[in-house]
């Protein structure tokens, strides 16, 4: 498809846009639909549609296998390390309560802390899987 | 800090130490931070044992969110047993692990096998530790499919086609599973099992809740290969690696045998189960047919590892059977049978896994004149087959002392032969294996055997002596399960 000016340009168009709607996902969770699983489909679906139009070597270009693979225990280390963060500050496991002077907002840090590592954690694992299966045979 | 944070430490320590393997690409290392987490986990588990044992229930509440709204870890004595168990096994596997897995699992694959088998022990223990009925569901989901992961990475190419199997199997019980916990999400709008459990009370008869009960009870025992519900275990566990085949087959099935406990005693309540529905003929029938049928296929099996599998469906028939006879002894036997039968499982997988790290089979004709070469090693393998059929002086007698007394309290007089007629026939299957190994020629895959490394002969050995240990002093083991009967049968309400 790399010869196709349609599909290349449309790609182009679409992929900046989708991944600020995929951010837009991200920080609109707290308070609405959306959070880090969401978003982080929406932003791996558009690394997987960069691939599908440009070819495997040039979206491995943007996203290294290396990071991808880095990406799927970073993730949960954030939203471990935020829990361990919790209890090294004298509460339960998870609680986002001391993360800042007002309670309700320690609870919204703390939510797009765990977040964000759901984000890196889901694209991680969308790509992963996504070059495994590509990769195959090659 | 540390003591009011064990109930979480237990699951965050083996989650933070899969990361870790994850992220250090050197299997080398990665064995070291699973050896580390291992090794503190019975740790943190003996800790909690302590608290219960002395102040009664822990309750902790996830995030600080209190229960039954927000997610409630809650340990009892019969949790923080099983707890004890997982973790010990987890711990003495590991050091085992190192030579057996370099030796069957390519070198880049190394550091992801110790971060899945670091999950798979998260996704067990939080099973067992938490106190919410769909947070067991995460557990469940995260245990099942880091199994799936570590049966795959078997050598055999079958490894993948019984990861595969399992995969169905598994899902499809997990899924029974969430149908049950839906149902009763639905009659009593709480997901907390405590507190689901008082809710319940005045609709224990609605068809909802009978539903609930059918699906929970089949998905479970799925997972814990109940007969006719095993397919997915002898093939899961000949294709795995040594190390993995061992660790499942002393914690996995264990794990789910607790769910279903839980289930029965503590959210449903012994009364509906064993007075109004027929749910202990049906498990003494069922449990029956596991400790002949699969006893019986045992015997005809030219692969060690698949026999022991066999062994395995057998043994857990003993397990429920201690459930079907629903008495206080008979439930101490089924839950000290738990115990022992993961020291005697783990014990005889590591055995044959160091066979196989020394000839690479376990074909029954390859181990021919292997107690000349292997003398230590097949000794083990012999002390603990004798478990397996309960030798008075072994852990296996014990746990069939107790199903005897339940069942003559009971007035089942005629259970306790079929229970000697059972381990007769593990008599026959051992003995096979007794005779190939001890007296005859040795094999031509045989001939330049050797003991294996102290790495995976000590631990091996130190499961077998626990399984002597245990047979002669069972204050702790049979001691803490007739504690956690007396709890189940108590019930909540």
């Amino acid at each position: 498809m790399r010869l196709d000016v349609i599909f290349r340009v449309t790609a182009k168009i679409i992929i900046p846009f989708a991944l600020v709607f995929a951010l837009y996902v991200q920080f609109h969770g707290d308070f609405g639909p959306g959070g880090g699983f969401q978003a982080g489909v929406v932003a791996a679906a558009m690394v997987i549609f960069y691939a599908i139009i440009f070819g495997l070597e040039a979206a491995q270009k943007v996203f290294p296998p290396r990071l991808v693979e880095l990406m799927v225990p970073a993730g949960i280390a954030i939203f471990a390390g935020v829990g361990v963060i919790s209890m090294l500050l004298g509460e339960n496991y998870l609680n986002y309560s001391p993360f800042a002077a007002n309670p309700a907002l320690g609870q919204e840090y703390g939510i797009i802390l765990v977040e964000i590592g759901v984000l890196v954690t889901v694209s991680g694992t969308m790509v992963a899987i996504f070059y495994s299966f590509v990769g195959r045979g090659r | 800090m540390i003591a009011a944070n064990l109930p979480a430490l237990q699951v965050v320590l083996p989650l933070l130490g899969a990361v870790l393997c994850a992220f250090l690409q050197r299997g080398v290392w990665a064995w070291g931070i699973a050896l580390v987490v291992s090794v503190a986990m019975p740790f943190v588990a003996a800790g909690l044992l302590i608290q219960v044992l002395d102040g009664g229930i822990i309750s902790y509440a996830m995030g600080g969110w209190e229960p039954p709204i927000g997610i409630e870890y809650r340990i009892d004595v019969v949790n923080a047993f099983l707890l004890l168990l997982v973790s010990v096994i987890g711990a003495v596997i590991m050091p085992y692990a190192k030579r057996s897995v370099e030796k069957e699992i390519a070198p880049e694959h190394q550091p992801w096998f110790y971060a899945i088998y670091l999950l798979c022990l998260c996704g067990l223990l939080g099973i067992v530790i938490t106190g919410d009925a769909f947070n067991v569901f995460v557990f469940m989901e995260v245990s099942s499919l880091a199994t799936y992961a570590l049966i795959a990475m078997g050598r055999d190419r079958r490894a993948l086609l019984a990861a595969y199997q399992y995969l169905i199997m598994g899902t499809i019980g997990a899924t029974f599973y969430v149908i049950g916990v839906g149902l009763l999400y639905s009659m009593t709008g709480t997901l907390n099992l405590a507190d689901m459990a008082n809710r319940l009370e005045g609709i224990e008869n609605s068809r909802a809740v009978l539903a609930a009960l059918a699906f929970l009870t089949v998905g479970i025992s799925l997972k814990l290969a109940l007969f006719p519900l095993h397919v997915w275990l002898p093939n899961a566990y000949t294709y795995a690696p040594s190390m993995a085949t061992a660790f499942l087959a002393a914690t996995a099935t264990k794990v789910a045998v607790y769910l279903l406990l839980r289930y029965f005693f503590t959210v449903f309540g012994a009364s509906i189960i064993f007075t109004r529905l027929p749910v202990a003929e049906i498990f003494l029938i069922l449990s029956l047919a596991a400790m002949f049928g699969a006893s019986i296929v045992a015997v005809f099996q030219d692969n060690v590892k698949r026999m022991l599998a066999y062994s395995s469906v057998a043994q857990i028939g003993y397990i429920t059977l201690g459930i079907a006879i629903a008495n206080k002894t008979g439930l101490t036997g089924g839950i000290v049978h738990l115990f022992n039968h993961a020291l005697i499982k783990g014990a005889l997988f590591m055995a044959i896994g160091a066979v196989f790290y020394q000839i690479g089979s376990v074909k029954l004709d390859d181990l021919a004149g292997l107690g000349k070469r292997m003398p230590i090693t097949m000794g083990a393998f012999v002390m603990a087959g004798l478990s397996i059929i309960g030798v008075p002086g072994t852990v296996g007698f014990v746990s069939k002392w107790y199903l005897g007394l339940g069942a003559f309290e009971q007035g089942w007089w005629w259970l306790v032969f079929l229970l000697v007629a059972s381990s007769l026939i593990s008599v026959v299957y051992i003995g096979r294996i007794v005779e190939v190994v001890w007296f005859r020629p040795v094999s031509a895959a045989a001939k330049r055997a050797k003991e294996p490394p102290l790495s995976m002969l000590l631990p091996t050995l130190l499961l077998v002596a626990a399984t002597v240990y245990f047979g002669f002093d069972t204050s702790l083991t049979a001691g803490i399960a007739e504690r956690a009967a007396e709890w189940l049968l108590a019930g909540i309400r």
